[in-house]
């Protein structure tokens, strides 16, 4: 299945990329979508444990994936 | 009650006329703004980029919890993205009620929730030239409350 993941400001800089398609076996879970980002060259600037989003909502790392997913790797929000 | 992610000036008295109604006794108003130094540097302007369908419906949902907890449908909110000079407004929340505590608590109440939740990054530009985005990593941030 492929999911796609989405990149943010500091995140966005250090990947040199805002937006990835990734490729991923069945039943990957949001982990594993971090886990492959982590390993791309700047990835290792992210934090083990980044707050992700969903299909525009909050999820914990264990949620298991969808084909079409839309995975945000959200670095520290600093609204108002 | 109205969200809106924005990206251009807030108009800070047409919020105010959105939460007017005759059984109120009490309307806050919270403005948040560019300050012109941050952490001892000078700052120059703010450049805000958001994760926009996100933060349209997280910003609804902290004030629909607002609507609920404090018992007011009577709240707007605006929050400005893209390029802000020192000054200018980057949130704005109108909250009006019938009592004076709850107003100020629904207020209080959506900023902090923001400040947790809303996917929104700031790139603080200095007078030197460079710029940073602002990482609060002396503020606890975590997702939605459970």
């Amino acid at each position: 299945m492929t999911v796609t993941a989405l990149l943010f400001a500091s995140y966005a800089d250090v990947l040199q990329c805002e937006s990835l398609e990734i490729a991923l076996p069945k039943g990957a879970t949001v982990g594993d979508v971090v886990a492959h980002v982590r390993a791309m060259p700047g990835g290792a600037m992210l934090p083990p444990s980044p707050l992700v989003a969903v299909n525009q909502a909050y999820a914990r790392s264990d949620v298991v994936l969808a084909s079409g997913d839309e995975i945000a790797i959200i670095p520290p929000v600093a609204g108002g | 009650m109205r969200t809106a992610i924005v990206d251009d000036v807030i108009d800070v008295e047409s919020l105010l006329a959105e939460v007017e109604r005759d059984s109120n006794g009490a309307t806050v108003l919270f403005i948040g703004t560019v300050r012109d130094q941050n952490n001892g540097r000078p700052v120059t302007g703010i450049e805000y980029a958001c994760y926009g369908p996100m933060a349209t419906r997280e910003l609804s949902s902290i004030c629909t919890e607002a609507s609920e907890r404090f018992a007011t449908l009577d709240i707007v909110v605006e929050h400005r993205v893209g390029h802000l000079f020192v000054g200018e407004a980057s949130v704005v929340i109108a909250v009006a009620h019938a009592r004076r505590g709850s107003a100020y608590e629904a207020s209080r109440y959506i900023i902090e929730q923001i400040k947790r939740r809303l996917p929104i990054w700031k790139r603080e530009e200095y007078t030197d030239g460079t710029r940073e985005w602002v990482d609060p990593t002396a503020v606890a941030v975590v997702g939605p409350e459970s």
